[in-house]
């Protein structure tokens, strides 16, 4: 039995994992409870976030702005619009022309979208193809308790990461346009009927996803020290898994779902024999036994409809 | 899976600097000169695969220059007796990639030979592909033993040394010269993780080093904490990682963050600027282990960083540059004596004898391996890598991360 505080600093260690795939499940979720759709590029987006993060910083840097705090809150502002934005792109290039096509038509869109900004990424970005040192913009220094090593960037970064699902959830539950969002996730026609503009809420639905990705991408930039432009392979895969394990459409349930899948994962490579090199074969495993015997995830799919 | 292993061989941006590079070579040694004589020579192509993009691919693109300048020189020479022309692939060190690679290569039966591979879990993967198309292949940064030693092929070649004297001397490093005697060791599970953890167990139990654990992590793993959390617990006093330079840089960096106190060793693979440039301050006092030496330290090293320099490549040679452009004179010799027969040349290759290489003298054994090969031990100061000898961690002027460590534990 591994002493107490190794067990607690690996569940810390989860947390901190499951909260970064938290935040990409959500953007999975929104698409998926208000249009159905399964937006397979947005991993690539969540890279692009982080790269949209680290560029602005350079340019904070370069403009003379030395203050870390305003650095960092203009970097999430300025990501979080440019990233919106793109993903309003998207949706716009790949989701909206296909609407009346079979679904596989927008899943083989997305994808190839995923692949093209991926690419982009590899070209454009100057040395586009090596990982990229990410500025620490967040407190450093730890404190320990009980043996347990917390820094204080973590808690930052969950601070930071909390902040933004209250606030999707306040913008899904007491805004206008989350009335709207939640119009459309439950009959889009009726919707347009009672005057809802279905236009536009696709559009801020997608904004509102791909900006969370942005946040995804600077926290796993602030977190890890570090930024790769395949980053968004694995991320997507795993932010749509803890979606389903949540239950997709259900942005509690995306939560809970990326928490579980980063515990897992952890878990699997901390107390099982040999376990790191299977953690994603024992995080997988388990996708695949919820798809087998609760298909519709934890908490069920489609919150958005029934609020 | 990776779905970059189903992409195109040769992305566009490495046509056009490949193409780019190969054509000014050519031109402008090869034929603008006495374009007569250069179009009587019979036409011989040549094949270059190594990792153009992708994490390693600095080491790809020094590689694939020092192929291009090699070329450049010998098209150049009057004494030639064929005209080289180049083919540039890249195997983006992803093994379904570089079987492709070599398939195309050797498919186009102008191509008569290859000057092929960084990475060993790719080297390892092409072997038989060279075999069944008869292309001989000279291998140029691929460390794995059993490229060479895993079959009796005679197409397959290597001009630079394997991971077993690269370990052995790194443990000897460790344990005698700097006296750490426990170890976890980490690595990732391709067969280039897995070697350099084999062998360096090997060298560690000939001396007596303690392996608390061996852990194996997949490749392009983001998140180490769970792993470095087991390990801490386990108070090494140094943490070897075998694998490659953005997983390296990972587990570096996440060290730090946990606040585990031991000491970074890596391997040939974490040898790169990007390493250093990405981990940054973190980087500081790592230290690994090399074949060759700094090529500026080579025997021919000044004379070939010349001839680079006056190509204009972007990218720098880096630290296998000097073996790609000799297994490409190597190659060009055999096929300036035997013809361009791919029989021929494989035979001719298999047991290579030159004293006078820009690397020192080149022999290779029945396995067509190279026997004499240089480790050079290399330390992270000050935001380059320096030679242990010539480091201020070696003077004693400052003090290695992990000797601190430990020498604050007792």
């Amino acid at each position: 039995m591994p002493p107490l505080e190794v067990i607690l600093q690996q569940a810390f260690n989860g947390l901190m994992l499951g909260v970064m795939y938290a935040l990409i499940a959500v953007g999975f979720t929104l698409f998926f409870g208000v249009l159905d759709v399964i937006h397979f590029s947005h991993g690539d987006i969540f890279t692009l976030g982080a790269f949209a993060g680290l560029s602005l910083t350079f340019l904070w840097a370069a403009v003379g702005i030395g203050n870390p705090a305003v650095a960092l809150l203009l970097t999430f502002l300025g990501a979080l619009v440019l990233t919106g934005l793109i993903g309003v792109a998207a949706e716009r290039a790949c989701v909206k022309p296909l609407a009346k096509a079979p679904p596989l038509m927008t899943l083989l869109a997305t994808l190839s979208l995923g692949l093209v900004i991926r690419e982009a990424i590899l070209i454009f970005y100057p040395r586009g193809a090596d990982p990229k040192p990410f500025p620490a913009m967040l407190p450093q220094g730890l404190f320990e308790i009980g043996g347990v090593v917390i820094r204080y960037e973590n808690l930052a970064i969950l601070a930071i990461a909390g902040v933004a699902m209250v606030l999707v959830d306040l913008i899904i539950n007491r805004t206008r346009v989350g009335a709207s969002m939640r119009a459309v996730a439950q009959d889009a026609e009726a919707a347009q009927m009672m005057g809802v503009n279905l236009n536009r809420t696709v559009d801020f639905t997608f904004f509102l996803g791909s900006a969370l990705a942005a946040v995804a991408g600077i926290l796993n930039g602030l977190y890890y020290s570090e930024i790769h432009f395949i980053m968004g392979i694995m991320g997507g895969i795993i932010g749509f898994s803890a979606a389903a394990i949540g239950g997709l459409g259900n942005v509690y349930g995306a939560i809970l779902g990326g928490l579980l899948f980063g515990v897992l994962q952890t878990l699997a490579a901390a107390f099982i024999p040999r376990g790191s090199e299977f953690r994603d074969v024992v995080a997988f495993a388990v996708v695949m036994v919820f798809m087998v015997f609760k298909p519709t995830g934890i908490l069920g799919e489609k919150t958005i409809e029934r609020v | 899976m990776d779905d970059q292993a189903t992409k195109v061989l040769v992305s566009r941006r490495d046509l056009l600097k490949g193409g780019t590079a190969a054509g000014v070579g050519v031109i402008a040694l090869g034929g603008l000169w006495r374009p007569a004589r250069a179009q009587a020579k019979k036409v011989v192509k040549l094949s270059f695969i190594g990792p153009l993009t992708g994490g390693t691919a600095s080491n790809g693109l020094g590689g694939r220059n020092s192929f291009l300048l090699a070329v450049a020189e010998r098209n150049a020479d009057p004494k030639s007796k064929y005209r080289y022309e180049t083919i540039v692939l890249d195997d983006e060190c992803k093994p379904t990639v570089a079987v492709q690679a070599a398939l195309r290569a050797g498919s186009d039966p102008e191509v008569i030979a290859s000057v092929s591979h960084y990475c060993s879990v790719v080297a390892i993967a092409t072997v038989d592909t060279f075999n069944k198309l008869g292309l001989p292949s000279m291998v140029w940064g691929a460390v794995l033993p059993d490229i060479t030693y895993g079959h009796k092929h005679v197409e397959i070649t290597r001009v630079n040394g394997t991971m077993i004297n690269q370990n052995h001397i790194a443990a000897d490093f460790a344990v005698k010269k700097l006296g750490f005697k426990t170890f976890s060791i980490i690595h990732d599970t391709t067969d280039y993780g897995r070697g350099h953890a084999k062998y360096f167990t090997e060298g560690l139990e000939r001396l007596g080093g303690k392996i608390l654990s061996t852990t194996g992590t997949a490749k392009d793993q983001k998140d180490y904490t769970a792993e470095l959390t087991k390990v801490k617990a386990e108070k090494p006093e140094v943490i070897y990682y075998g694998g490659l330079t953005p997983d390296g840089v990972r587990v570096k960096v996440q060290m730090d963050k946990l606040g585990v106190k031991a000491q970074f060793q890596g391997t040939s693979g974490i040898k790169s600027d990007t390493f250093i440039e990405t981990a940054g301050a973190s980087a500081e006092g790592v230290y690994c282990f090399v074949e060759g030496a700094p090529t500026e330290k080579l025997p021919g090293g000044k004379r070939f960083l010349e001839a680079y320099a006056k190509m204009a490549f972007k990218e720098p040679s880096e630290a296998y540059g000097p073996f790609a452009y000799v297994a490409t004179h190597l190659v060009i010799d055999a096929i300036e004596e035997v013809g361009p027969d791919r029989p021929k040349v494989a035979q001719k290759l298999k047991r290579t004898r030159k004293p006078d290489t820009i690397i020192g003298p080149v022999e290779f054994d029945e396995h067509g391996q190279n026997t004499v090969p240089l480790i050079t031990t290399h330390v992270a100061q000050d935001g380059k890598w320096v030679v242990w000898e010539d480091s201020e961690y070696a003077t004693g002027k400052r003090e290695l991360p992990g000797l601190k460590f430990k020498r604050e534990r007792a």
